[in-house]
């Protein structure tokens, strides 16, 4: 015979009243780790998702809205800026790296984002299956996407123009899946990546960029081509090719490069090998190349003519739909994909396309404090941090989760009272056996004990199916939620905190029974046998 | 050896004392009966003696120890180690079967008792048959005889008794008595039973007289 059978046997002396007690308290307790877990794990998603994010260029409009339409995907963009317009800032030398995004369509309620491979990175997503892109209207799925549509590596689907589902069918644009993620517990997991040019081509501007792009190829394989042996023909041809060259979606600063190009005097030039390195170089540089470029000598036309013609092949090798070089990768089974890759190069980018966000990721953090200052003081595009956006949106739903958690302590405290008064209740028809205990040799301190004991016990009954009940309810949330709204809740987990509140909510049902326990402890016994019935 | 010694035992609630003793002594092996009227201080005796009150005065020694001497909790320790009280009420816990309320108290004696002890006590107070059943579903008799083994489970060196008779007819009282003294007496132990019952006078080895010290 032990204190705990002592105690579980008087518990049951009262059924219906210990029942309501720990009802009561498993309610409270539901409520706290309801709370807790959904708090807690949606602050970590807010923060996985946005790792890797220091900043998001948009349209004018909410930052919050921004940073929830493109950092996680649950918000309709508030629309699109010219990549030209964000440029600047994606060069700056402050951002490490600049990674643009296309949204806009879905395909059964999953959004497709137009982008580059980089943008897995964000996210830790590598490949399960299959391999990264290397042409239009190529897609890899996240894992999500996957398991919900069945869709695998090989497979086709039509997309739709919307975030939602209804929207209307791309019909005669058929994405093809060449990959699929590995399930990250990100956002990344329900997206369908594919590449910017993709989005361009399913709506519209891609056809004409397309032909601009084709045409743009056919203008460098001329320009690989022209005569260079006669100078003044070269300067003439090279100028037209230039100014083909200018008509084109290329931007506009290259397009004055090459304007500048055309008008220099090719005749003082060494147009040879320090030319081909010019072309190496990446765009934005073209105006310090032509800056040496006047000092060129053209006089060795044949090499110049070799060399120029081998620039533009790898300049278009470069440009974003010319994926030869690319397709010469391997992109087999492995989980590497094409960061890194030359094909990707943010200066290849077409920056007469719009977008519709830019994600920066900083060189140091002393570049929040400035950059964002910046890009907002020059208006033509909006910069909202996503630490500072969710800082806010969790201060605001905070107040909602402080409010429920106040109701659910009230509801616990309601607990502890209850079961005060049931103890205090008991034990004015106990005091006899109480008395008897000490009849029988139990000693005060064993009398406080039992008593602390039932009360222990009946917080512990309450707060052990609190527990259950509420990881249960986020399970259950978290499954519903995953398969309705892509958001990631698991109640098969345990945080420190619960580990506090558990020992909280025990010293609740100690404090409790304490006022019984010494009432118990001082039991006159004597006096008790001499009055009690 | 002397199982009680009082020696100039007062004590009471007021200025007048309700329970003034010279001398009192109970042999081991000896059985007493205690008897007075009502109010005459006869269940402050027994508090008295099973240590559950000090006196105001005076000197009480069980089985040679002195009580003054014990602490609170020594004396609790004491009391469940070599006494068996059997109360009016019986106060059997309600929570509890019959044989965990004689668990219960072979746990507060301290003292390691083999389960087949449990099996003879409720054989030899023939209780065995509701040995599972609570309190509640018991009889009168039943109850009764329940707190008698429950007072001897530890084999205690001395049995008191408070007032064990009184609600009892005296075909009944005669059967406790008879059935509280075998029992205390076959375990060797001294028994002092306390009570206004007239009844029970010259059914014990000795009656000592409350009522005239009071």
């Amino acid at each position: 015979m032990s204190w705990l059978r002592l105690a579980l046997a008087n518990l049951r002396l009262s059924p219906l009243t210990s029942a309501v007690n720990v009802l009561l308290m498993a309610l409270g307790t539901a409520s706290i780790v309801l709370l807790l877990l959904v708090g807690t794990q949606l602050s970590d998603t807010m923060s996985k998702n946005a790792r890797g994010v220091d900043l998001v260029l948009g349209a004018q409009g909410s930052p919050v809205q921004l940073v929830l339409a493109t950092v996680y995907h649950a918000d309709a963009a508030p629309g699109n800026i010219a990549l030209a317009d964000a440029r600047p800032w994606m060069e700056d030398r402050r951002v490490d790296q600049a990674i643009p995004m296309s949204l806009g369509d879905s395909y059964t309620g999953f959004r497709i984002v137009g982008t580059l491979p980089e943008f897995a990175d964000l996210y830790a997503a590598n490949l399960a299956d299959g391999r990264w892109w290397s042409d239009s209207l190529e897609a890899v799925i996240g894992a999500a996407v996957a398991d919900a549509t069945g869709l695998g590596v090989g497979d086709t689907f039509e997309s739709a123009h919307g975030l939602v589902e209804g929207g209307h069918q791309h019909a005669d644009e058929d994405y093809r899946i060449t990959g699929v993620l590995e399930r990250t517990g990100t956002v990344a997991d329900r997206l369908i990546l594919t590449s910017l040019e993709s989005i361009w081509a399913v709506h519209g501007s891609g056809h004409q960029n397309h032909e601009h792009e084709e045409k743009h190829d056919d203008d460098h394989q001329d320009h690989d081509e022209h005569d260079h042996d006669d100078d003044d023909r070269h300067d003439g041809e090279h100028a037209d090719d230039h100014d083909d060259h200018d008509e084109h979606d290329h931007d506009e600063e290259h397009a004055d490069n090459h304007e500048d190009h055309d008008g220099h005097e090719h005749d003082e030039h060494d147009h040879d090998k320090e030319h081909a390195d010019e072309h190496d170089e990446n765009h934005a540089k073209h105006d310090d190349d032509h800056e040496d470029h006047d000092g060129h000598d053209h006089g060795d036309d044949g090499e110049h003519d070799d060399e120029h013609a081998a620039d533009h092949d790898d300049h278009d090798a470069q440009h974003a739909d010319d994926h030869e070089d690319h397709d010469g990768h391997d992109h087999g089974d492995d989980d590497e994909h094409a960061s890194g890759d030359a094909a990707y190069d943010i200066n290849t980018l077409r920056y007469d396309e719009e977008v519709t966000a830019v994600l920066l990721t900083f060189r140091s953090p002393t570049a929040a404090v400035s950059l964002p200052r910046q890009i907002n003081a020059g208006g033509s595009v909006l910069a909202a941090s996503p630490v500072t956006e969710v800082t806010r949106l969790l201060g605001l739903i905070g107040v909602g989760l402080d409010g429920l958690r106040t109701f659910a302590w009230l509801l616990i405290i309601s607990a502890g009272l209850s079961i005060f008064a049931a103890l205090y209740g008991s034990l004015r028809s106990r005091r006899g056996d109480i008395a008897m205990l000490r009849c029988l040799g139990a000693t005060r301190s064993e009398v406080l004990v039992a008593l602390l004991l039932e009360g222990l016990l009946l917080t512990a009954l309450g707060v052990v199916l609190g527990f259950l009940a509420g990881h249960v309810t986020v399970e259950l949330l978290g499954a519903w939620l995953e398969s309705a709204r892509g958001v990631s809740f698991t109640g098969v987990i345990w945080l420190s905190a619960e580990t506090w509140l558990l020992l909280s909510l025990l010293i609740v049902g100690i404090i409790a029974a304490l006022v019984p326990a010494v009432q118990a402890y001082r039991t006159d016994v004597a006096k008790t046998l001499a009055e009690a019935p | 050896m002397t199982a009680i010694t009082v020696e100039q035992l007062r004590f009471g609630y007021t200025d007048k004392p309700i329970v003034d003793i010279e001398t009192f002594r109970l042999e081991q092996g000896q059985s007493v009966a205690a008897i007075g009227p009502s109010g005459c201080g006869k269940t402050s005796f027994l508090h008295l003696l099973a240590g559950l009150l000090r006196p105001d005065s005076g000197e009480i020694a069980l089985l040679g120890q002195s009580l003054a001497a014990l602490s609170d909790t020594e004396l609790d320790r004491f009391r469940g180690g070599n006494l068996g009280i059997v109360l009016q009420q019986f106060r059997l816990l309600r929570g509890l079967s019959v044989i965990d309320n004689l668990r219960l108290a072979g746990k507060l004696s301290r003292c390691t008792i083999a389960p087949e002890r449990y099996q003879h006590l409720l054989k030899r107070l023939d209780i065995a048959a509701v040995a599972d059943h609570k309190p509640s579903e018991l009889s009168q008799g039943q109850a009764q005889r329940a707190a008698i083994a429950r007072a001897l489970v530890h084999k205690p060196s001395i049995v008191m008794a408070d007032e064990p008779t009184s609600a009892l007819d005296d075909r009944n009282a005669q059967e406790v008595i008879e059935l509280l003294n075998s029992a205390v007496t076959d375990e060797g132990a001294a028994l002092l039973v306390v009570t206004h019952d007239q009844r029970i006078r010259g059914t014990l080895d000795t009656d000592f007289d409350l009522g005239a010290i009071a």
